[in-house]
């Protein structure tokens, strides 16, 4: 799902390397996060409602009322199917195209990520199955890093461009800190 | 820098991750209020020196309301609690209690 050889844009001479990866398949849940929609989810996708402000298998944790799906597969069956498992009252809406994906790679992830995130991106506080809804410089992003010099950012599609340029501008060569990557 | 924490989504988080939402527990005016009664409860605010309560949006995390005791002097956050209480919670008063205690909640 987060190849890099199908990005749609790539910058490798910085001290990370940033991509933009072609449009990910993303569905949007929002629902009383019960029992009923973990278990509807299990039957669906192989996983339940994950903790807060976590990322389990695929499974992102929004907000309280709000989880984000993942899927390789096609979003619109993937709806369909969820949606004939939950009765309680939900919205499902397939956010593919509205949402703009990066992976950062490379040993300085968490100081480039830490120049324009207001959070505590140590390895101790932030480990690789948090997830973290906040802001890059002036934009609300999500981000998560699944392993130790790999970031995954998402954020809206209309401020790709900006974040895909704020993100090579924050990891010129020789500008990082090095605080978390020492 | 004020450091709140969500009492929805756990997050700590600093202040610009948020945003204010002005002071809390306002009673809207009802129909057959006085101009001067309704032109309170829009425009007039408390300013004091100490202890306020605050209404908070968690803008650019989980989107969700709260509120939030704090020290106008100090920053100090007492707590932050559910964005339906209509008063502050027992705990919080205690805790505020316990740094001021000769504070008392305006009505």
């Amino acid at each position: 799902m987060f190849e890099l050889s199908t990005a749609v844009e790539l910058e490798g001479n910085g001290a990370v390397l940033v991509a933009r990866h072609a449009p990910v398949g993303m569905v949007t849940l929002k629902a009383g996060l019960n029992r009923a929609i973990s278990a509807a989810l299990k039957q669906s996708t192989g996983a339940g409602v994950p903790p807060k402000r976590k990322i389990r298998k695929g499974i992102a944790w929004m907000a309280p009322d709000e989880l984000l799906i993942f899927t390789e597969s096609d979003p619109d069956a993937l709806i369909r199917e969820l949606d004939s498992r939950i009765t309680a009252p939900a919205l499902l809406a397939d956010v593919s195209d509205a949402r703009a994906v990066f992976t950062l790679k490379g040993r300085g992830v968490r100081d480039v990520l830490a120049k324009g995130a207001p959070i505590d991106l140590s390895p101790e506080a932030f480990g690789t199955d948090d997830f973290r809804r906040t802001r890059l410089g002036q934009v609300a992003v999500a981000l998560w890093i699944p392993a130790p010099d790999e970031a995954r950012l998402i954020c809206l599609a209309s401020v790709g461009q900006f974040v895909f340029d704020w993100l090579v501008n924050a990891s010129q060569k020789d500008s990082l800190p090095d605080y978390f990557s020492t | 820098m004020l450091l709140l924490k969500c009492p929805y989504c756990g997050a700590k988080a600093e202040e610009t991750e948020f945003s204010g939402g002005g002071e809390a527990h306002l009673s809207r005016q009802k129909s057959g209020s006085t101009d001067a009664g309704f032109a309170a409860y829009m425009f007039e605010r408390r300013n004091p020196k100490g202890v306020i309560l605050e209404r908070w949006h968690h803008a650019y995390g989980c989107g969700k309301w709260f509120h939030a005791a704090r020290s106008a002097v100090t920053l100090e956050v007492f707590g932050t609690y559910s964005v339906q209480a209509l008063a502050p919670p027992k705990d919080i008063i205690a805790k505020i209690r316990a740094r001021l205690p000769e504070w008392e909640e305006k009505k």
